[in-house]
């Protein structure tokens, strides 16, 4: 073939965007992504860093006006007493939910990983899913009903000769209450219940991901089955539990709904957010009480990290 | 040329402020309806039957004055202030807390109640109430009232209790078993009024003038009462329905409540009644208001005029278990009220009440007051157990 391969010149707009493209491949990387970029660049960090500025003011203790200069002094309000209360008290919840909802949740997904076949594995999935596809509400004020004091668990403990079991259990301290729908253990009860999905499935996922072989090994190699979970299956699935946790820690974290609905009315943080602003008018302490979520999961997924949760990742 | 662009630009603005100045003024005639009014409104104030059909006060409006109703239902004082600074609304029924408010930041105009022919039906214990009524003039026209009383059950209570000891101090009831556990209170700061009204009877050396304007000593005395409450409350009620189940399911047999509440519970044949006790109550008054630039200020006062004069009052107070501010709605046949109605929803107890108002540190009564704010942080302490 005589003189140089020449390819035709692109025309037109599309053309030359195209033949820019392929010499650049850096400018159709930028253009593709400019879009998330922004969608998290300006609504997410972006809104996140207008709220962080709102903690770092104050509100002036005359005027109730909201002084716009730097100070720490908000953050300090957060430790008087009956705020850190109401942020012990939402950590505490969050930290007893997860751990129940983990020892809630590895049996069924363990069942559902590794023994249920055919039909019983739909059923699973259907039966974990199903409360997920129903309004949250209802399921909320169904629990309300259900733990009423005239409710059906107390109907029915009294029917069985056990009322002083609830009895019992309702006179503890702190935890205890009126009814179970007046105290902490009703709240527990119903967090659980609504955030137990979000566990069951990441623990499934990781649980079907260890590998038949690795446990039959382990069995060859003489471990009792106790020791072929603790060294084998466990550590495979921590990743997925690591997860759900991080799901129904954040998430009770956030709620403000269900301790409304059920329990003692004594504050969750989410709810003091939602005080704080509003009439009161007191944004920075909204903020700073908004930031403590963020703070907590963030320590919280340092500590995951450090405890190599994520090196299986 | 120079000079004319300038010449145009003065009168351009001249025109301008003339424009805006006019708008702040009161209006002097109705013109032609302009086919629309936008209303910002409580949920379950601006009916058109499509909740129930018997509850329906917007087609017949709409029909006869050719003004199409538009509602954007607020759920708090603050969402109504907030959409009203934006602009767009013409009318809002503005709750004590939010009246006075926007009337200070110039986005309300006054009313003409020369053009309103049925103001001399209102009821005259509202035509010049505070929280509409500056310096003489009429930033609205009053829309529905009601108090918050005292609900309490018929079984365990024979005769109506005669103070609201029953939900601040540790007692037996009427049935002989203790009332820790079976009362309620509201979990809104402004329940901090309420214990105050209660000191104001039973401790007057506290010299409390108003429960919405306390000076330090006397919040901290409200204060002590509501920490001596929260040992007998086992919850808070914050939404109505969840309050009449806690009546229904709960055990609950007294507590601050709405005649909402009430109504809907005696009307499910629950033994329940409700009284205003001797220390007197707190209560809710809402007004019509109009934005200073409404763009329909003919249909709104067409509407304004039918709040009045229509079957909304009757209807509307008993849907809403509350008032009407017009006295004849409660026996003169235009709705579904009645005398025995209003007397429930207690139309009669209107001195006894202290309407609500947002507590601010500039108050009337006294050098400085407890504003707001510090009763939103302070009752959460106090619910908290703190």
């Amino acid at each position: 073939m005589a003189g140089p391969l020449s390819y035709p010149r692109a025309d037109g707009l599309t053309g030359r965007l195209s033949d820019l493209f392929w010499r650049r491949p850096g400018v159709l990387l930028a253009l593709l992504l400019a879009p998330p970029l922004l969608w998290l660049g300006v609504i997410y960090i972006g809104s996140l860093f207008a709220l962080l500025t709102q903690s770092f003011f104050a509100i002036d203790e005359f005027t109730g006006m909201i002084r716009r200069e730097f100070t720490l002094k908000t953050y300090g309000e957060l430790f008087r007493p009956a705020n850190f209360d109401i942020i012990v008290r939402t950590v505490s919840m969050a930290a007893s939910v997860t751990l129940a909802s983990v020892v809630l949740a590895f049996p069924i997904a363990y069942f559902a990983a590794r023994h249920a076949r055919g039909r019983w594995k739909v059923l699973f999935y259907l039966g974990v899913m199903l409360p997920l596809w129903s309004s949250y509400l209802v399921k909320v004020y169904a629990w309300k009903l259900i733990l009423a004091k005239e409710g059906i668990i107390s109907w029915a403990l009294q029917g069985a000769g056990l009322g002083f079991v609830l009895d019992g259990i309702l006179s503890l301290p702190v935890i205890g209450g009126n009814s179970l729908s007046v105290s902490y253990i009703g709240t527990f009860m119903v967090f659980v219940y609504v955030w137990l999905p979000f566990m069951i499935l990441p623990v499934q996922a990781s649980l079907e991901r260890v590998p038949v072989n690795l446990i039959e090994a382990s069995g060859d190699l003489g471990a009792s089955s106790r020791q072929t979970f603790v060294h084998v299956i466990l550590p495979l699935a921590l990743p997925g539990i690591i997860a759900g946790s991080i799901f129904t820690f954040s998430l009770t974290l956030g709620d403000y709904i269900i301790p409304q609905i059920i329990g003692s009315s004594r504050l969750f943080i989410g709810q003091a957010v939602y005080a704080h602003q509003g009439t009161a008018g007191n944004i920075p302490l909204a903020a700073a009480f908004a930031v403590v979520p963020i703070v907590v999961m963030a320590v919280y997924l340092w500590i995951a990290k450090r405890k190599g949760a994520f090196d299986a990742l | 040329m120079k000079h004319i662009q300038t010449g145009c630009a003065t009168a351009l603005v001249a025109v301008l402020w003339a424009g805006s100045s006019l708008a702040a003024q009161m209006m002097t005639e109705i013109g032609a309806p302009e086919g629309q009014v936008n209303i910002v409104a409580w949920p379950g104030y601006i009916e058109r039957g499509e909740t129930m059909a018997e509850f329906d006060w917007v087609t017949g409006f709409e029909k006869a004055s050719g003004c199409k109703v538009n509602v954007k239902t607020a759920n708090t004082s603050d969402e109504m202030v907030a959409l009203m600074n934006e602009g767009g609304f013409d009318l809002v029924t503005a709750s004590g807390d939010a009246s006075l408010r926007m009337v200070a930041g110039g986005r309300i105009q006054p009313i003409n109640i020369d053009l309103v022919p049925s103001w001399n039906t209102v009821d005259p214990r509202l035509q010049n109430a505070p929280w509409f009524t500056v310096d003489g003039v009429h930033y609205g026209v009053p829309y529905q009232w009601g108090p918050n009383v005292l609900m309490y059950n018929t079984t365990v209570f024979p005769e109506a209790p005669t103070s609201w000891n029953v939900v601040f101090e540790e007692m037996n009831l009427p049935d002989g078993k203790p009332n820790a556990g079976r009362v309620q209170a509201y979990d809104g700061p402004i329940h901090v009024a309420d214990a105050a009204q209660y000191l104001m009877y039973h401790q007057p050396d506290l010299g409390i003038k108003s429960p919405y304007e306390l000076n330090q000593k006397q919040y901290e005395a409200a204060l002590d009462l509501l920490r001596q409450q929260r040992k007998l409350v086992g919850r808070y009620w914050h939404d109505a329905f969840i309050q009449i189940d806690d009546f229904k399911n709960e055990g609950v047999v007294a507590s601050g409540s709405w005649p909402f509440q009430v109504n809907l519970l005696a009307g499910d044949g629950a033994p329940v009644a409700s009284t205003i006790p001797v220390e007197g109550a707190t209560g809710w008054a809402d007004t019509t208001m109009m934005h200073v630039d409404a763009a329909n200020p003919n249909c709104s006062y067409l509407w304004i005029e039918h709040t009045l004069s229509s079957n909304l009052q009757s209807d509307l107070s008993v849907w809403f278990g509350a008032n009407p501010v017009v006295p004849a709605a409660c026996n003169d046949g235009r709705g579904m009220q009645t005398a025995e109605g209003c007397t429930t929803n207690g139309f009669d107890e209107f001195e006894r009440i202290r309407f609500w108002t947002t507590p601010v540190s500039s108050c009337e009564s006294q050098d400085e007051c407890v504003p707001y704010y510090r009763w939103v942080s302070d009752y959460i302490g106090v619910i908290g157990g703190r």
